[in-house]
Formats: structure tokens, C-alpha cells, sequence
């Protein structure tokens, strides 16, 4: 199969006060397009961390990510900026939306955020019809002029990834995307990312819970900052 | 396309924009109010002292004067940048009142009412004789006797609260008596005649000028009975100063140096005729120049000001960057939200400088509106305040001031305009260039500051 992105020997650690903690120790990980992928990992095993770096959120101390063959680490401003516009989509555990935009508005986040005031003329009648479809897909449809704070935590959550998902990216990062969520709406979060993954979607989810993570095509776990499969 | 959303969104959606906006409002309020009075009040001295000098003086440092004047004007009348050529002798003298037990030290001025009113604005500071100037010497109610003009605050016609004077329809009948100390060409007193030259005169007419110096201490009286009386008529004519008027549009600064240039000519070829020595203590001076001691002081002042309201303006400056400091900083976990989804960090100081403009276009129109209207009432103000509570800015009994400037300079509010924005602008582009250069996986860990 296909290597969609790669990390060799990844380490990152943070310095609290006169402590040093390293998080990751060497993590090498190679995963394939069309695979969903769990992280698990006992809180502060690194997961958010390893999940971050793999979306150039953050860097490493060492090491290095490979996205289709590409180091992540040579990027510059520009194509770093491009890379998580185009190629990733992302889906925090906390939802970080933007509570001065409406849901629509939202959604197209990462459309408008590429594109100029001239460019956004030619773009929005297609981004909009394709929010539209994203938000229709999660049962959002009567929610779209709303704020994100008249939303319950679960429609929240499936704004993230219409987001995340608006763009197109080859790959959806997503963060304990049930963890602040209750297990009912929780499971229907993670039968939206089966749905998604059944329709070819590279998907990284990170979490502590083994039975969502059972719900993936392949699990790894992460143990005092490296990787056991 | 979304920093411009963003920056819309945040500017309606945040309360703590009306205090930034307020803030920007005020300061702009405040800053053109008082820049604006204080301005006026200097342009106004300014201009006061340039009607009363003429645009340049030939004057002598001595009481003796100098001589030739005449020929020395007719000299000066063929130049083409002149206009118009005034003589003046200057002495101080005693002012008292016939039959009256007092007297009061006074600057006894000699002018040709005419040719003065053609080179100063003298004609204008009179109040009976304003369109006639001609008549200036000659009192209403007795025009044969010799009359003399006083400085306003030395004159029957008295100050009332708002600055202005009240007069009676015609000059009351007084006679007043001024006593002067003749000197010789020699600088000494003339023995010869007597030690004081004395002359009563009638109250023709008074003159405000504006200038407090002038108007609590100027006697005007004839040019030729100011000659005799200060002893400047003998041996040769002589007289104080000569105020020059130049054409309009002519460059003030190559006129005086042109007639800096005539006086050297003129004193060279007539230094070795009697009184010729009397030329070393001529000067040639612009108006600036000869009234650069009345001026420094107010413009000292202006200075002072000025630096008060910069540093208010600093402080400003700084209140509004802590207004948007706290605002960016409170909008860290949307930038690592932005930077997440790909927005570049151009884009995002952009948006933010996009949202300290909307701050400071709106804060400077309501500051500007505000300050204007303000400026446009303020004398309606100040006598509603007077009228109703007996207050003024300033007390006009004791401060030659009539209304209070309210003419706003386009330049002067360009300036502020153009300082608040930058002021903005900078108050935006620091802590958002801060919280954009972190890593998104920062700032989404940082919900507020």
C-alpha cells in the first residue's frame, strides 16, 4: 500500500521549570493511505503530542515526518501553510471553533482562508454548496446560521470535522475527538469517522479509550514515548 | 477572505472595541480641542504683533533716534516690494490729568496717523476714528484742539466681562498732560530748553491692539509734537523706528533682506553727515525678529503644551495598545485555530491591523465630529457657563483675550488622524506579530492570557 506520511525517530520533550520530560523517545511510524489508525495511550503518553507533530502543528526535537515522501521539517512558511490548508484536516478534542462565525461560515474556514477577496468570488458558491453537503451528511442542515456556543457539544464536534473535511484533505487528524463528549454521542462522532474511512479517508485518531480504538483498521499504542504495535 | 470577515466579526462582536474606540475618540477629543485653542491663541499673538509692527522695522537701539528719515523713506518708497513707509519716534514720558493728583509712567508714541494706518494696522485698533484715521488726532468734541490717542487700557473706555469695551457714542472730554525728558543728539538732557517738555492733549480717541503692553502703555500723539517733545526735532529731524509695509506676495524674507541691504547703502553714503553716527545703532529687522521678545514667551508656552499633550498622547498611544494587546491576547486560541486550518502569518497581523483600523477610522471620526462640534460651540459654552455660574476659561479682566480660537487647521488634524491610526496600527501589529509567530499547538494551549 501506499505510505501516505512517516515519522523516523521522532523525539520531543518539554523542559518544566528544572525538569525535563521527554514525551516522545524515538517514534517511527509508517502509515498507509485508506487506513484508520488509533493512537492509544494512558494520559500524557505523548499521543497529542506525536499527533500534532504528524500535522505540523508542532515541531520535533529530532527526527523527522515524511508526507508522501516530502520531510515536513524542510517546508517553509508557504507550503507549511498549504500543507495543513490542503493535505490534513483537523479534529481537536475541545472543537476550536471560531465563536464570531456562524457554523457555515465555520465549515468554510479553511476555503476562505486560502483564497484572496477576488479568488473567494469564484470559490464560494462551490464551498458553499459543499458545506452544505457536509453539514447536511451530519445532521446539521437547520444549524447553519447559528454561533457555535448555541450548539451541544456533539454538533460541535461534527462542525470540527465538516471543517476539517472541507478541503478535501488526503489525511484527518483527529484528536480524542469523543473525549469531551458523552458515549452516545460520542459513538455516533466515531460511526461518522467509520463512515468517512468506508469512503477511502486516511484517519489518525488519537484516544485512551480501547474500544473506540477497536472500532479502527489498526491500533497503535504508545508506551513511555514509543511505539508498540 | 476571512481575516477581512474575522476583523468585521471581532470589531461588532467584542465590547472591549467601544473602549478602544472610545479611548481613541477621546484622545483625538482632546488632543484637537486643546491644539486647536492653543494654536488660535499663538496665530492670534502672532498676528497682533505683526499688525502692529508691520512685516519690517528700521529701528534705532537709542531713544536719540537717527536722522534723514525722510530721504532714507523716500529712498525706501522707489523700491518696488514696498508698499507703504511709516516714521515713529518713541519716548516714555509721565501721563497725568490736569487738576488730578496722579500720574502713571507711559510710551509716548509719534506717528502719522495715515502713513502708520497704510503700514500697520493702526486704523483697525481705533474705535472713533477706524474709518477716518486721518481725524485720529483730532477729538470729536473739539477737532481744532491736539488730540492724543490711548493705548485702551489706559483709556476712560472700560473692560467689561467678556473681553470687550465699552464705549461711550463719542471720546469723553478729557485733557491729559504728558511730560517728557527731551535729549540731545548727544543722548544727554536738552539743558538748554528745559529739563521736562510738557503738553496737554485732548482724549481723541483709544487704540486696542490686543497686545497688553501696548494698550496699558502706548500714548499716541502726533508725529512732529512727539519730535519736539522728545527733543528729536533738533538739530536735525529725527525719529525712533520706521515700520515697513511690503507688497503682497513679495518673500518676506528677500524683502527685509533687500531693505537690510538699501539701509547699508543709505547709512554708508550719509555716515559722515551730522547725527551720521546715530546709523550704528540702527537695526533692520523683520516683524518676527523685532517682536521676538513678546513672542518666545507665548511660543515657549505653545512648546510646553505641546509636549504636555505628546506626552498625554504617549500615554494614549499606550492605552490603546493595552486595549488591543489584551484583545489579540485574548484571541490567541483563534490564531492557533487559524494557523491550524492554514492562514498565514501575514494574513494574520493583516486581519488584525485590519480590525485596529476599523477601531481607529471610528474612534477618530467620532473624536474628530466631537471635537469639531465642541470647538464650534465652545464660546456659546463659555458664555452659557458665564451667563449662568460666572465662570471663564479665561478671566478676560485680567487676560487680553476676546473669543476663544475655534478655527480647526486641516494640518493640525491631519496630524492627529494620521497619529491615531499609526498609534492603532502599531497597538495591533506587535501582539498579533507575537501570538502569530507561535506554534499553533501554543496558542491553542493558551485561552487567554
Amino acid at each position: 500500500m501506499e505510505t501516505m506520511i512517516k515519522a523516523e525517530n521522532i523525539t520531543k520533550s518539554y523542559t518544566m521549570g528544572k525538569t525535563k520530560l521527554d514525551v516522545l523517545r524515538g517514534v517511527n511510524l509508517t502509515i498507509e493511505k485508506g487506513r484508520f489508525v488509533a493512537v492509544v495511550g494512558a494520559s500524557g503518553s505523548g499521543k497529542s503530542t506525536l499527533l500534532h507533530i504528524l500535522g505540523a502543528l508542532d515541531r520535533p526535537n529530532s527526527g523527522s515526518v515524511f508526507y508522501q515522501k516530502q520531510n515536513l521539517a524542510g517546508l517553509r512558511w508557504g507550503k507549511l501553510n498549504h500543507f495543513r490548508n490542503k493535505e490534513v484536516g483537523f479534529v481537536f478534542q475541545f472543537y476550536h471553533l471560531l465563536d464570531e462565525l456562524t457554523v457555515l461560515e465555520n465549515v468554510m474556514a479553511p476555503a476562505m482562508a486560502s483564497a484572496g477577496l477576488l479568488g473567494w468570488m469564484s470559490l464560494k458558491s462551490r464551498t458553499r454548496e459543499r458545506a452544505h453537503q457536509l453539514l447536511e451528511r451530519f445532521g446539521l442542515k437547520e444549524r447553519l446560521r447559528h454561533k457555535p456556543y448555541e450548539l451541544s457539544g456533539g454538533e460541535r464536534q461534527r462542525v470540527a470535522i465538516a471543517r476539517a473535511l472541507i478541503n478535501q484533505p488526503p489525511l484527518l487528524l483527529a484528536d480524542e475527538p469523543t473525549g469531551n463528549l458523552d458515549s452516545r454521542t460520542g459513538h455516533g462522532i466515531l460511526e461518522a469517522l467509520k463512515g468517512l474511512h468506508d469512503e477511502g479517508q486516511t484517519i489518525i485518531m488519537v484516544t485512551h479509550d480501547e474500544r473506540i480504538a477497536s472500532q479502527a483498521s489498526r491500533v497503535i499504542r504508545l508506551i513511555d514515548g514509543k511505539v508498540q504495535e | 477572505m476571512i481575516k477581512w470577515l474575522l476583523a468585521w466579526r471581532y470589531f461588532f462582536k467584542r465590547p472591549i472595541s467601544i473602549l478602544a474606540v472610545t479611548a481613541v475618540a477621546l484622545c483625538v477629543f482632546i488632543v484637537l480641542v486643546v491644539m486647536t485653542v492653543m494654536n488660535g491663541l499663538v496665530r492670534d499673538f502672532k498676528q497682533k504683533n505683526h499688525d502692529y509692527a508691520g512685516d519690517c522695522i528700521i529701528a534705532s537701539d537709542s531713544l536719540v533716534g537717527f536722522g534723514y528719515y525722510e530721504e532714507l523713506m523716500e529712498f525706501l518708497q522707489k523700491q518696488p516690494t514696498i508698499e507703504a513707509v511709516s516714521p515713529v519716534v518713541r519716548g516714555v514720558g509721565l501721563l497725568s490729568q490736569p487738576g488730578r493728583d496722579w500720574n502713571m509712567g507711559v510710551e509716548v508714541h509719534g506717528v502719522d496717523p495715515m502713513l502708520h494706518s497704510q503700514a500697520t494696522n493702526f486704523a483697525e485698533t481705533l474705535y472713533y476714528r477706524r474709518e477716518n484715521p486721518a481725524l485720529a488726532f483730532s477729538p470729536m468734541y473739539a477737532p481744532q484742539a491736539d488730540g492724543c490717542i490711548l493705548g485702551i487700557d489706559l483709556s476712560p473706555s472700560y473692560r467689561q466681562p467678556d473681553g470687550s469695551y465699552a464705549h461711550a457714542p463719542q471720546p469723553g472730554q478729557y485733557n491729559l498732560m504728558l511730560s517728557v525728558f527731551p535729549l540731545n543728539i548727544k543722548g544727554g538732557l536738552q539743558r538748554s530748553i528745559d529739563m521736562v517738555s510738557t503738553k496737554t492733549f485732548s482724549y481723541s480717541d483709544d487704540s486696542h491692539s490686543g497686545l497688553v503692553k501696548v494698550d496699558g502703555m502706548v500714548v499716541y500723539v502726533p508725529l512732529e509734537q512727539a519730535q519736539t517733545l522728545c527733543g528729536m526735532d533738533i538739530p536735525i529731524k529725527r525719529i525712533s523706528s520706521l515700520h515697513i509695509k511690503f507688497q503682497k506676495g513679495v518673500s518676506q524674507r528677500a524683502s527685509v533682506e533687500e531693505v537690510r541691504q538699501r539701509w547699508n547703502e543709505f547709512a554708508a553714503q550719509n555716515a559722515s553727515r551730522p547725527g551720521g553716527d546715530l546709523f550704528a545703532n540702527v537695526r533692520v529687522q523683520s516683524w518676527q525678529e523685532n517682536r521676538r521678545s513678546t513672542i518666545a514667551p507665548m511660543e515657549k508656552e505653545q512648546t510646553m503644551m505641546t509636549m504636555l499633550f505628546l506626552m498625554l498622547g504617549v500615554i494614549t498611544v499606550f492605552i490603546v495598545f493595552v486595549v488591543l494587546y489584551m484583545i489579540i491576547s485574548h484571541k490567541s486560541k483563534d490564531i492557533g485555530i487559524l494557523k491550524s486550518i492554514g492562514i498565514s502569518l501575514s494574513d494574520i497581523v493583516c486581519m488584525f491591523l485590519l480590525f485596529s483600523v476599523y477601531i481607529a477610522l471610528i474612534g477618530v471620526l467620532i473624536g474628530s465630529a466631537a471635537g469639531w462640534a465642541f470647538l464650534y460651540k465652545v464660546n456659546d459654552i463659555e458664555g452659557w457657563l458665564y451667563e449662568h455660574y460666572h465662570w471663564q476659561l479665561w478671566d478676560r479682566s485680567v487676560y487680553a483675550i476676546g473669543k476663544i480660537p475655534n478655527k480647526v487647521e486641516m494640518d493640525v488634524l491631519a496630524s492627529i488622524v494620521g497619529s491615531a491610526m499609526l498609534a492603532c496600527m502599531i497597538g495591533a501589529v506587535v501582539p498579533s506579530l507575537q501570538a502569530a509567530r507561535k506554534r499553533p499547538v501554543q496558542s491553542l494551549q493558551v485561552n487567554q492570557l
